[in-house]
């Protein structure tokens, strides 16, 4: 458990300054790839829920402090996204191939919603028009990205045995 | 037990049925996970009622400003890894253009070079007037301004349009410092911590500029237009001229709404569309800017030690 924790501490603190440093000022066809939005998705999906919440929570924070914002509001975002996509691995995305893509499709759309919504009852700047121009390839670029940041978190936590549990029948 | 029973006879049996006992690890792990994601919304909703609530130079602040800091040598890092990537991106994109650039930039020299002459001249004219009769002005750019050149570290999402930069109050960066490029006016220190500082560019919803067409005289507000990158000059009365090619500069004059107070003649952008309705008091000015926001690499802090005046 522990060596599982610090090898997703050290996995989302890199992937978080990636993403400040090089991928936040990237543009392709008008999309923004989530580096770690991706990479938190794939953490989640292999370690479940309270794993996925708090490390959500974990690079949110690291997130929020990296550019000054607001403090909490990535943390927010992230701790919901990975508490989700848990959730589901826990239950019905468990053992299927198609769960990573699903999960990355349905949270990153959810997430640049949340966002928005969440920045509108701020009171912040919330462009609704550009977020949805951008939100397809928004989605194809985290899709892109899911394929070597699930196979590389899945090297390093390796997946679970999970064990049938004992079915009771009625009468 | 018959091997084929209707549901009527299912439901109707008296037959008792025990009631189902949850596996007690499992109702126990249910609630443990309720109450760490609960816990983490909780803590998450208080730091971002903290985050409006408390002034600059409060406690969450100084612990932001602090992990700001930490952070700041691996974006240092990462930003070193991947410029050699960006400079190629950069190189071959640049080719694109580079031709119809040439030939542009050439006639933009020549005609700089006559003007340069003649501002010059002007220029020391001006000096000795303003010597002559003891004029007091304010700081003026570039010569009352120490130049501190840093990098950018790192950038906020696609909603803001803010910037991090690799130097702080150390580095003598204060709120509401100026930030140039060579080719103009990008926006300024919004939040200082040690080493690094938040940039807002002038392209945000919240930036806006006393801006003056070097031309005309012209005076208006430079913010953010509808597209990506791209700037207007609002209020300007109709019966102010302004046109297609005008270069416009910082006015260096301060706005009741917008008090951050830019020195005056850094370069914005130049006028790219004037238009006008009969319904709006104002003209419709497009102005295209002269840095380009969307590859910002290097940026210059302009630090003054005149003190700046304030307005009564």
């Amino acid at each position: 458990m522990v060596a599982d924790v610090m090898k997703a501490a050290g996995l989302l603190f890199l992937v978080v300054v990636v993403q400040l440093s090089i991928i936040a000022n990237v543009e392709i066809l008008g999309g923004h790839p989530n580096l770690v939005l991706v990479t938190l998705v794939s953490v989640a999906l292999l370690r479940g829920a309270t794993f996925g919440a708090v490390a959500g929570f974990s690079a949110g924070l690291l997130a929020d402090t990296g550019v000054f914002g607001t403090l909490g509001f990535t943390a927010l975002l992230l701790t919901l996204a990975g508490y989700w996509t848990g959730r589901y691995g826990e239950t019905t995305g468990r053992d299927r191939a198609h769960a990573p893509l699903l999960s990355i499709a349905v949270i990153t759309v959810l997430y640049q919603i949340s966002a928005l919504i969440l920045r509108f009852m701020l009171g912040a700047h919330a462009p609704a028009g550009p977020i949805f121009a951008a939100l397809v390839p928004t989605v194809l670029l985290n899709l892109l990205l899911t394929v070597p940041m699930y196979a590389l978190s899945r090297r390093l936590l390796r997946p679970r045995e999970w064990v049938p549990r004992e079915v009771r029948l009625l009468g | 037990m018959p091997r084929h029973r209707s549901v009527s006879a299912v439901l109707g049996s008296s037959a008792s049925r025990p009631r189902p006992q949850p596996f007690p690890s499992r109702k126990r792990s249910n609630l443990r996970r309720r109450l760490v994601v609960g816990g983490l919304v909780l803590v998450s909703l208080v730091l971002i009622t903290i985050s409006f609530r408390e002034p600059a130079t409060g406690v969450e602040h100084g612990i932001q400003s602090a992990g700001a800091t930490v952070l700041r040598p691996f974006e240092v890092a990462a930003e070193r890894v991947a410029r050699p990537f960006r400079d190629v991106y950069g190189y071959f994109a640049g080719l694109v253009h580079v031709k119809r650039e040439n030939e542009r930039l050439k006639e933009e020299i020549s005609k700089l070079r006559q003007q340069a002459l003649q501002g010059g001249t002007a220029q020391d004219q001006l000096e000795r007037l303003q010597e002559l009769m003891q004029f007091i002005d304010s700081p003026q750019f570039p010569k009352d301004y120490e130049q501190v050149s840093t990098r950018i570290i790192s950038f906020d999402s696609e909603f803001d349009q803010r910037v991090v930069i690799a130097a702080g109050s150390d580095h003598g960066v204060r709120e509401e410092t100026p930030v140039v490029t060579r080719g103009g006016l990008v926006g300024s220190v919004t939040q200082v911590a040690g080493s690094v500082a938040q940039v807002t560019l002038l392209t945000d919803e919240g930036s806006a500029v006393q801006a003056r067409d070097q031309d005309t005289n012209a005076i208006g507000l430079v913010r953010h237009g509808q597209g990506k990158g791209s700037l207007i000059l609002d209020d300007v009365t109709k019966d102010k001229r302004v046109e297609q090619g005008d270069i416009i500069v910082t006015a260096g004059t301060r706005s009741g709404q917008y008090p951050s107070l830019f020195p005056r003649g850094i370069p914005i952008g130049v006028v790219t569309f004037v238009g006008q309705s009969d319904t709006s008091l104002y003209k419709q000015i497009q102005i295209d800017p002269f840095v380009d926001f969307s590859s910002l690499d290097a940026v210059t802090a302009l630090i003054t030690r005149k003190r700046i005046p304030q307005a009564p």
